[in-house]
């Protein structure tokens, strides 16, 4: 099994596992990266999230060690990036392409000749579920296989720190959920994981902090529960519009009407609660929700289409 | 290092061997050349009896011998270049002038035994001068060309392909992530290619001698050393065009600028003798001259090691500046 991280003891665990400062990354044509600075805190579900061209992939990519920052630096406890970094990053990229002809197991074995110390082949194909499909051309995987192949073979060197860049995208729900499931369980190993998604969902079922993106900058950093906290402090109730009579539209609330539901925006529930009572309205389809990450990310980022 | 370069050696040759189709190709494809070119030039000697005359044409050492019909008399200067081209029995007989004439025959060739018969019969005094050595037919020239070519095509396109193929795939950049570096990852490359040409080469070294057989004179481990320098330092070639684009139209280009070039001037089909001299030189740059030159002075006239060195140190040097070129210009991923 994975060996879970030990924690130094004369470290915290919110001790910096990976420290980034100042990063700057310029192309002839644009900024990708313009003055990024956070830390990583050993043992946590770390989500970088924005909208396309937001500069994630870059950060991620400077952070793994394969893309040399214009300025700025990475470092990884507490040193420069160097080789004990590479022994003990596990990276699964957003698209990768292995060598044709090979099996899962073949794939999986390949790359654990490449550290010095990790898990047994066979122990990681049992972690990620692969069994079954250990003799199968690498080629001839689903879209899900395929990633949990990807996920094993970052998995290999039993890495103290996991990237995983959008590693959902494109999966179907089940795929998707049985793939969050596998990376809960290396989360519940402390092990740290840096994850970079579009799926709103995905980061507030995974992350314990999150930096939000956009244009190069961070816009938002924190926990997610805080994050919320600090810019929704109101709750959302709809309501079917057939159910909303027109006296309660005189009601003092903050209503919008939509086609065919009527949203209402308040701060204290249960005040609007009774009121909706007096008024009569029937609330056996009251939808009462909270603001969710997706709301804040829109909030934040905008909703119009990027270039 | 040992352990990566090694893991990385292990996926390539398995990927490589699992090809069925290019490994049947790489296989068949020399092996219906040197077939076909066998049928189309080794076809039945003339009969005609070809005598080397030492000191030209004006001679007359043997008047009666020089009388007969159906011998081509060809004057010929240096007694060492002569003796060369009766030891491959390029001439059946050679005659020099005196009173009586020396001769020398080979002793391997039929027909120097007829026409030695038919100088004995008109000058019984001529003094008898042996000398051995197999015929040479042009097959026996053109194989170690036909071995070259082979290699060149397969380092140079198979090396440069495969590692475009890992960089556009995205596979180059994965391995980047790893704590492999681009000396393991391209010497894995070499060695898994190189171990191939060998067996490849080798293959075709016993199946062609087999088959049509071929005349070699030389060390079969000197031939094993230089197959070796010059797949290294063409694979080590193929490396360079390969270590930094992205196109498949470029680095297409740019290895056919380079197969051309080499496949009419390093004499693989002719020999570059009497050609002007500007073209010696320039085919001389391309590691294939030095290897066919090399294998060509082995096979045919049993050259040694010391013989042959000023090749193989070329292939050797061209090996670590290409590779350390490539090394240098090495791209893990497309910009």
């Amino acid at each position: 099994m994975l060996a879970p991280e030990t924690v130094q003891p004369n470290r915290t665990v919110s001790t910096p596992i990976i420290e980034v400062r100042e990063l700057v990354k310029q192309y002839p044509a644009t900024t990708a990266v313009a003055g990024v600075s956070f830390s990583v805190p050993q043992g946590i579900c770390f989500g970088l999230l924005g909208p396309n061209g937001a500069g994630k992939t870059t950060t991620v990519e400077i952070m793994e060690g394969i893309l040399p920052p214009t300025s700025g630096e990475v470092r990884y406890r507490g040193e420069p990036l160097g080789p004990r970094f590479h022994e003990e990053a596990g990276i699964l990229f957003q698209k990768t392409a292995l060598q044709d002809f090979l099996t899962v197991r073949q794939c999986i074995a390949l790359f654990r000749g490449l550290y010095q110390r990790g898990l047994d082949v066979e122990e990681v194909i049992r972690l990620c579920a692969l069994e079954k499909l250990a003799e199968r051309d690498n080629r001839k995987l689903s879209g899900g296989q395929q990633q949990r192949l990807l996920l094993a073979i970052a998995l290999v060197n039993d890495p103290a720190v996991l990237f995983l860049d959008e590693p959902t995208t494109g999966l179907d729900p089940q795929a998707r959920r049985n793939f969050w499931e596998l990376v809960a369980s290396i989360k519940a190993q402390r092990k740290t994981i840096i994850l970079t998604t579009h799926y709103m969902e995905e980061a507030e079922l995974l992350c314990d902090e999150i930096v939000i993106l956009d244009r190069g900058r961070i816009v938002a950093q924190g926990p997610p529960r805080r994050l919320l906290h600090e810019r929704f402090a109101e709750v959302l109730l709809e309501l079917p519009r057939a159910d909303f009579p027109q006296r309660a539209r005189q009601l003092p609330l903050r209503i919008l009407e939509a086609s065919d539901r009527v949203e209402i925006t308040t701060h204290e529930l249960e005040t609007t609660l009774r009121m909706l009572l007096e008024a009569q309205v029937p609330l056996a389809n009251l939808r009462i929700r909270p603001a969710n990450l997706e709301d804040l990310f829109l909030e934040l980022t905008g909703t119009e289409l990027r270039p | 290092m040992i352990r990566r370069l090694l893991s990385v050696l292990h996926a390539r040759n398995l990927e490589f061997l699992r090809d069925r189709s290019t490994l049947a190709f790489t296989l068949l494809l020399p092996v219906m050349l040197v077939i076909g070119m066998g049928v189309v030039f080794g076809g039945p000697e003339r009969p005609l009896f070809k005598v080397g005359v030492l000191g030209g044409a004006q001679h007359r050492p043997a008047e009666a011998f020089l009388g007969e019909r159906y011998v081509e008399f060809v004057p010929m200067r240096e007694q060492a270049d002569a003796l060369h081209k009766l030891t491959h029995q390029q001439i059946d007989l050679l005659l020099a002038p005196g009173n009586p004439p020396d001769y020398w025959v080979n002793t391997d060739s039929p027909k120097g035994y007829v026409v030695e018969k038919l100088l004995l019969a008109a000058e019984p005094g001529a003094r008898r001068q042996p000398v051995s050595g197999a015929a040479l037919r042009y097959v026996d020239w053109l194989f170690p060309g036909i071995l070259g070519m082979n290699m060149m095509f397969s380092c140079l396109f198979g090396v440069g392909y495969v590692v475009l193929r890992y960089r556009k795939s995205g596979f180059l950049k994965r391995l980047h992530a790893t704590p492999l570096n681009a000396f393991e990852f391209l010497s894995a490359q070499v060695l898994s290619r190189l171990g191939l040409i060998v067996f490849v080469t080798a293959i075709l070294y016993v199946g062609i001698g087999a088959i049509i057989g071929f005349h070699n004179a030389g060390s079969v481990l000197l031939l094993t050393l230089l197959a070796v320098l010059g797949a290294l330092s063409m694979i080590a070639l193929g490396l360079t065009i390969a270590a930094r684009f992205s196109s498949e139209e470029l680095v297409g280009g740019i290895l056919n600028l380079l197969t051309w070039p080499m496949m009419l001037l390093s004499g693989i089909w002719f020999s570059l003798e009497g050609s002007p001299r500007w073209v010696q030189w320039v085919a001389h740059i391309f590691p294939l001259t030095h290897i066919l030159d090399a294998a060509r002075a082995v096979m045919l006239d049993g050259a040694s090691m010391a013989q042959i060195a000023p090749n193989l140190a070329f292939l050797a040097l061209t090996t670590l500046a290409f590779l350390a070129f490539g090394a240098w210009s090495f791209r893990w991923r497309i910009d």
